[in-house]
């Protein structure tokens, strides 16, 4: 029962904004329209900030993921031009996701990095290896069914209600959302996340539990790499850049702690969903990009301190 | 056994008296009207169980929290802090039992944090130092050396540190929390020497302890709090631990070792020349069916490393072990697989993962058996964590409460229901009792019969020779790495262990 605020507050957060750009700009805020561009908007960071979820709950941090989403466009773009199958080249770019994650996990868990190194070391390494492979260009692929997983919806596709890439992100979020809670690996995640030497005690593989984290997280970026290429419909080296910050303010708006053993995966799409509202709102409101910036930031703060607050009360 | 009268005819003054202290937090009152007296150039000592109030308390008198009702004088005038700051200038510091010293500082800079002598923002590094050595002097440690980091100095000299930089500021009333947790016995005695020299400097100190012969050695008068009230005080020279004891617990302890007749059976747990990175070395015994078999020893032994390497969080060296069938070292994992679980030393570091819940706590080894293929449905995970709960009497909101808002005693034994939960045969036990109060105590003491009465195996480490006395069938004493051998608990006496312990014998 204490625990309902935590639970409820991000949510909060999210009807409080879309209710003041809904009062603010009644006519061009709150349509069907621009409800569908804003989940649109949101699929991208939002499909990270599942992977980033598993990796801060475990106690970890994951810095490399924008660099991961550029790389994965560009492994996708290449398979598709060398005449792989779309579903293929998609799967070629979050195996490629996962190969990352392994090696991160390698680092952190054989080498003993801390992760933040350890993913700051990748962050540049993946998007060094990201312009490698595209000798520092866009790559243009040839057009399949996978650039239309994040198109607004024309009129005889209404039935799905929002698009392919918006349901892929929502149906994950269920199925992450219950790994974490309902499955035994998922518990010792958030054991390992709460106290590493109490899970060691308990018989619980760390090393082999991080491993799997960071190939989750990896893939999952990877797996928003997807949708950034439905997107952009090219592989593009350069994208991304920054992406990391908007996903681990995503998830920490959500109610994650970065102490680790806290963090929901509902909190983190809602978290993603906040910054997508407040961005689109404030374009409406026609203010410019660094006023946005600025209030971003002042949720962030605000999404923190009252969790610590909520905290300290609880203590 | 109130003793007010005589004491008012002293001519000393009543130096610190808070009266009627009454502090609720929702509707739970932690204090509901306390009073107490320190006089200066008196060791006051303050005891009580896990959740008496005696924290709550002296956050009041400190500054961190403040009375609902009641008052408090300071050497006769009104005292009301606002703040921990206000307090320390007032002169009323606090040694907590957790250090609060920065490790890469300094000794003088530890000393003097908050209040360096500065010119126009520079540091005055000779003045810090000599008012650090002087504080140090007056404690009577100029052996300590005052240029090294903290993080350097063992646990007692930091304490020595840490009182120094209450002396620095030049408290007046000094509060000592749990002191000597986490001391070795010649430290303590250290320690001792030098609460008497502050007292005879006129300090007036308030100790508080959940050892009562400590207590009983270096207080002069003591105050019981037991659920929030001020339940009883006296003189302890004049008054008999079992008084006090029964003051705390609020009933007479008739039994306090339970111990029903129990059988040995075969060797289920054999060590033969074990030896770890650093300790144990060449530890050999053998542990029996139904058996509670203690180890005794001062700190830094290697006991906490024997039971360690033998669970396999720490490498072995050199020597064997056997559990049961299985021969050979084991990680963790194995270990519970085979019928093994071990109850850590640090509850707080790693025996529990705090902010986790009650039920996760408990069933954390073994997650199976709460759903098909992998899953854990929360409710069958909490039914089975109740079972436990009930059987142990955990006092707790429920199974999905963070055991970090627990108790000491109760957080223990949800320690302790992790290995009943797993069912193991084995059970590693490193002070099971370490800071937590009476009444759990005693139940801990009566489940470890229960235990061994049904033919499970105990391995008992603690600091306390007089419980493994009463609880264990035999103990065996570790010095310096070396295990000796086991004798039978019935043969042994506390002074013996203790020679043994520090290897007069």
């Amino acid at each position: 029962m204490k625990d309902w605020g935590r639970k409820v507050g991000p949510l909060t957060g999210l009807v409080i904004v879309f209710a003041l750009f809904s009062l603010l700009r009644p006519g061009s805020f709150p349509t069907a329209g621009n409800i569908e561009l804003m989940l649109l908007q949101t699929a991208v960071v939002g499909t990270g900030a599942l992977g980033m979820t598993i990796v801060i709950v475990s106690g970890g941090i994951d810095l490399s993921v924008g660099s991961m989403v550029a790389l994965s466009t560009v492994t996708i773009a290449l398979l598709l031009n060398i005449g792989v199958s779309p579903l293929a080249a998609a799967v070629g770019g979050v195996a490629a996701g996962a190969f990352c994650g392994s090696l991160i996990g390698f680092l952190v868990t054989r080498l003993r990095l801390a992760p933040f190194i350890a993913t700051l070391a990748m962050w540049g390494a993946l998007r060094g290896a990201a312009k490698g492979l595209a000798n520092e260009q866009v790559i243009v692929a040839p057009s399949t069914w996978l650039n239309n997983l994040l198109n607004v919806l024309t009129d005889d596709q209404k039935w799905m209600i929002v698009p392919p890439g918006v349901w892929l992100m929502l149906i994950l979020a269920c199925i992450v959302g219950a790994f974490l809670n309902y499955t035994r690996l998922g518990r010792h995640i958030v054991a390992v996340g709460s106290n590493e030497q109490t899970a060691r005690l308990c018989g619980i593989s760390v090393e082999r539990t991080k491993l799997v984290v960071y190939m989750l997280g990896s893939g999952f970026a990877a797996l928003a790499g997807v949708l950034q290429f439905s997107y952009l419909t090219v592989g593009d080296p350069t994208t991304g850049t920054g992406m990391e910050l908007d996903i681990i303010a995503a998830v920490v708006i959500g109610g994650a702690s970065l102490s680790g053993g806290e963090g929901r995966v509902l909190g983190s799409l809602v978290g993603a969903l906040i910054m997508t509202v407040v961005a689109n709102g404030s374009t409406k409101m026609e203010l410019p990009n660094w006023v946005q910036e600025i209030v971003t930031g002042g949720i962030i703060i605000a999404a923190v301190a009252l969790d610590r607050y909520r905290h300290r009360r609880m203590e | 056994m109130k003793s007010r009268g005589t004491e008012e005819m002293k001519p000393r003054a009543v130096y610190l008296e808070m009266k009627g202290i009454r502090k609720s937090f929702g509707a739970t009152h932690a204090l509901d009207g306390v009073d107490l007296r320190v006089q200066a150039g008196q060791v006051l000592a303050l005891v009580g169980e896990n959740g008496a109030g005696k924290s709550t308390l002296m956050k009041i008198l400190s500054g961190v929290l403040h009375p609902d009702a009641g008052g408090m004088m300071l050497d006769g005038k009104p005292y009301t802090p606002r703040n921990p700051h206000d307090a320390r200038l007032a002169g009323v510091a606090m040694v907590y039992q957790e250090l609060s010293l920065a490790p890469h500082l300094s000794v003088t800079e530890n000393i003097m944090l908050g209040m360096e002598p500065a010119n126009f923002g520079v540091v005055n590094r000779s003045e810090a130092r000599r008012l650090a050595l002087d504080a140090l002097a007056q404690l009577g440690h100029s052996d300590i050396p005052p240029n090294v980091p903290v993080g350097r100095l063992s646990v007692a000299e930091r304490q020595i540190v840490e009182i120094g930089r209450a002396l620095a500021i030049g408290c007046r009333v000094l509060v000592l929390d749990e002191p000597t947790s986490s001391l070795t016995a010649a430290d303590i005695e250290r320690l001792f020497v030098l609460i008497r020299r502050l007292r005879d400097q006129g300090k007036a100190i308030i100790y508080i302890s959940h050892f009562l012969e400590e207590v009983k050695k270096i207080s002069d008068r003591f105050v019981v709090l037991r659920d929030g009230r001020s339940v009883g005080e006296g003189k302890t020279k004049s008054t008999p631990l079992k008084r006090v004891v029964t003051l705390m617990v609020g009933r007479e302890v008739t039994d306090f070792y339970p111990r029903s007749r129990r059988k040995s059976g075969d060797v289920i747990l054999r060590a033969n020349d074990l030896t770890g990175e650093a300790k144990p070395v060449a530890a050999s015994f053998e542990l029996h069916r139904g058996e509670v078999l203690g180890i005794a020893g001062l700190m830094g032994a290697g006991r906490s490393e024997l039971l360690r390497t033998i669970f396999g969080l720490e490498p072995i060296r050199r020597g064997e072990i056997k559990l049961g069938v299985y021969s050979g070292p084991a990680s963790p994992s194995l270990r519970w697989t085979q019928g093994m679980g071990m109850v850590s030393e640090d509850r707080k570091n790693e025996g529990l993962a705090m902010g986790l819940s009650v039920a996760d706590n408990v069933t954390l080894s073994r997650l199976t058996g709460f759903g098909p293929a992998g899953m854990v449905f929360p409710r069958r995970q909490n039914q089975s964590a109740s079972t436990w709960m009930d059987k142990l009497q955990i006092r707790c909101q429920g199974p999905g409460q963070r055991v970090i808002h627990l108790s000491g005693g109760n957080q223990q034994k949800v320690a302790i229901a992790r290995l009943l939960h797993h069912d193991v045969d084995v059970f590693l036990l490193d002070e099971p009792t370490k800071g937590i109060d009476i009444g759990s105590k005693v139940e801990i003491y009566r489940l470890i019969d229960e235990l061994a009465k049904r033919g499970k195996s105990v391995l008992f480490v603690s600091s306390y020779v007089p419980e493994l006395l009463g609880v264990c069938d035999r103990v065996a004493v570790m010095s310096r790495g070396h295990l000796h051998r086991a004798r039978p608990a019935k043969s042994l006496d506390e002074s013996e262990a203790m020679m043994e312990a520090t290897g007069a014998l």
